[in-house]
């Protein structure tokens, strides 16, 4: 398939695609949030001066303690950054442009990353949709939505 | 103690006393009493690339189109690398001139494959091969077939089976296979040095 | 370990930085970058102690390319060498310890990309936490947004500054032969711009690059036998933020503040700094980390906004710094690396010539 043509010698070009199966364990920490978005309830896990992180970590961040008490948080919370996804790419959540942000739900004290379906600023409150079909997956959460 | 990998056969044992574990974490009471908690994840990877292969090895693939293996010439000790990737591995510099070779080899070295890979693999057991072209210094890969896979040896002569002339692509691909040559071996100590 | 040798950058080469090399493939792409730092000081491939190169296959999309790369080097009989599937800059790190370990006196390091084949903000999400954010797919831009909206909305930059700095670089390109990018528009043509990815416009983002460069160290009198004026590293250092987005205050980078201390910064006056700030806002996040102002030159190469060839464009602060240095433009300058998404791993070397 000759392409464009570069001091005289034809421009070769093909289809490449690279594809990983990947099939990942959770450990008890990630697996419980994952199960708890499945089951439409949302984890944290209390970090060492208190604050709660949200996805979990098995350790601190600031101190890498490891962690262990894993608390439900609530299923709205506040967008603390936002970005505009002008022209989606395969594989993000919405196919439509949508807004990525980082959202801490209440109860939690750090902001979990995911996309805003609509416009919207810091500040504004938003919950989460619910995937109709839930596996056990960050994309269990479909999308955020403002809270009008 | 973690679950059995119900996946497989193995099981998973406590780790001995002086090895840090993690410890368990406490889950709320909804979620710890679900019954098929979450343990491994799904998340394929697919990016979608749009090759290019290089000056060097689109000469390579512009002769294959013509049913002609060109290997490129080392600047300093005259060796022919094939298939070339522009550069003199020894040297580090640039191969400019282009050697037709011939599509007739030794064999440098095989290995009888039993566990099949990928869609394009033949039938197992098959027969991978390192052709060393006459006139290269390096050898090519491919398969060997149309002989008894008891009766391959280092050094027994080889050619190419190309694809018909209609199906002639820019592609390694246009050489299908490798089959034997009725000629003598060569010796097996001139082939040493040339994988 | 405290490092007793003094190591310094003799020779620095890199490619013209274009959109796609699409007529080379790496190999070929880079080895007029590594025989150019090599010839520049007269040196050979047999003088050089250990190799160590910086790439990603996942860039080009081919598995083990880093050990096709060699082929441009002249890896035949072998040669001590090693590579980090990160910046350059951190290949040059390893280099530095070697020898500082005492296990060679010379190196030879290089980093490269060939980001043209795929979709670079796509690639780049492979770095993520596979669990949490991998799945979403989120494009580097998008999230280097949110980094800016972040700094936005707390005050510490407008957009305004933000297009001065895009400006500012693309400007000083234009006395760079190498970029990709030279020159800029006017900022106010630049801000009736729309949003690429809001709070960002084209501007606002690097370009993507496929290129490379090449540094070669030399220790103590093998350095003074190469070159007249080596370009000492005095310190260099490197650190980490966590990749939890969401539990770090993006408008800080304590990883770079670290590194510039454990990197001696303030141990004397910065003539020039190159700050490898992929976005905009992020050249700001970094002077205030650095605690760099006044009369410090900042990016006088242009920075990565003018080329941006990833796994190269730390390497290539390295050796902006040192040739200023080297050419006695500059006495003291402070080269600074990033990976990750969001300044979230840095690296800070400080460079100095002699008195």
């Amino acid at each position: 398939m000759a392409d464009e043509k570069s001091g005289g010698t034809p421009l070769l070009e093909a289809s490449l695609v690279i594809e990983y199966p990947f099939n990942r364990t959770t450990g008890p920490v990630i697996g419980a949030f994952l199960t708890g978005l499945r089951e439409q309830r949302v984890l944290g896990i209390r970090g060492v001066d208190g604050r709660v992180v949200c996805p979990p970590t098995e350790y601190d961040p600031q101190t890498g303690d490891p962690l262990t008490e894993l608390v439900e948080v609530g299923s709205e919370g506040t967008v603390t950054s936002w970005s505009w996804v002008s022209n989606p790419r395969d594989g993000q959540p919405l196919d439509h442009p949508h807004a990525l942000a980082l959202i801490k739900l209440d109860g939690a004290d750090t902001a979990m990353l995911h996309v805003v379906d609509g416009e919207v600023a810091t500040g504004d409150r938003v919950r989460i949709r619910w995937a109709d079909e839930r596996e056990g997956l960050i994309t269990d959460i479909a999308a955020f939505e403002r809270i009008a | 103690m973690p679950p059995a990998d119900t996946d497989t056969d193995r099981t998973v044992s406590e780790m001995p006393d002086g090895l840090w574990s993690m410890p368990q974490p406490t889950v709320p009471a909804p979620i710890a009493d679900v019954a098929e908690p979450i343990q491994r994840i799904r998340v394929p990877a697919s990016m979608h690339y749009r090759y290019t292969p290089g000056t060097a090895p689109t000469r390579f693939l512009l002769g294959l189109a013509e049913k002609k293996i060109l290997g490129e010439r080392d600047p300093v000790n005259g060796d022919v690398y094939v298939p070339p990737r522009g550069m003199s591995p020894v040297v580090g510099l640039p191969t400019t001139e282009q050697v037709e070779l011939s599509d007739h080899g030794s064999l440098a070295a095989f290995c009888v494959v039993h566990i099949g890979f990928g869609v394009n693999a033949p039938p197992t057991p098959f027969v991978s091969a390192l052709v060393l072209l006459d006139g290269a210094a390096t050898s090519v890969y491919g398969t060997l077939l149309e002989i008894p896979i008891e009766e391959v040896r280092i050094g027994m002569r080889v050619e190419a089976v190309w694809v018909d002339d209609a199906e002639l692509t820019t592609s390694f691909e246009n050489i299908r296979y490798w089959r034997p040559l009725d000629e003598p071996d060569v010796p097996a100590a001139t082939l040493q040095g040339h994988m | 370990m405290a490092p007793t040798r003094d190591v310094a950058i003799v020779s620095f080469a890199q490619s013209d930085h274009r959109r796609a090399a699409s007529d080379t493939n790496e190999v070929e792409m880079i080895q007029p970058v590594i025989h150019g730092a090599l010839d520049k000081i007269g040196a050979k491939i047999a003088d050089i102690g250990f190799t160590c190169s910086g790439s990603s296959d996942y860039l080009a999309g081919q598995a083990f390319s880093f050990v096709m790369t060699l082929d441009a080097v002249g890896a035949f009989p072998p040669i001590m060498e090693s590579h980090v599937e990160m910046d350059g800059a951190w290949a040059l790190y390893e280099a530095w310890l070697k020898i500082q370990a005492g296990h060679a006196d010379t190196a030879l390091v290089y980093g490269y990309s060939k980001a043209s084949p795929g979709d670079l903000p796509r690639v780049l999400s492979r770095q993520l936490d596979p669990y949490y954010y991998g799945p979403l797919w989120p494009d580097s831009v998008a999230l280097a947004g949110l980094q800016a909206r972040a700094m936005l909305d707390a005050g510490l930059i407008t957009e305004a500054e933000m297009a001065g700095i895009a400006h500012r670089s693309r400007e000083a390109a234009r006395g760079n032969p190498h970029a990709q990018i030279k020159g800029s528009a006017p900022i106010d043509q630049l801000l009736a711009e729309d949003y690429l990815s809001d709070p960002l416009r084209v501007h606002d983002v690097p370009p993507i690059t496929d290129g490379g460069a090449a540094i070669v160290l030399a220790a103590g009198d093998r350095a003074r036998e190469w070159v007249d004026r080596p370009a000492w590293i005095r310190g260099i250092d490197h650190r980490i933020d966590s990749h939890n987005l969401g539990a770090r205050d993006l408008t800080a980078a304590p990883s770079a503040k670290l590194a510039g201390e454990k990197a001696g910064i303030g141990a004397g006056a910065v003539d020039v700094a190159e700050l490898h700030a992929p976005f905009t806002h992020q050249e700001k996040i970094l002077t205030t980390a650095l605690g760099l102002g006044g009369s410090t030159v900042i990016n006088p190469s242009g920075g990565p906004l003018a080329a941006n060839p990833v796994m190269g464009a730390g390497l290539i602060r390295l050796g902006e710094v040192a040739n200023r240095i080297m050419d006695g433009e500059a006495n003291r300058g402070v080269a600074h690396a990033t990976s990750g998404h969001l300044l979230q791993q840095n690296l800070v070397a400080v460079l100095e010539g002699d008195a």
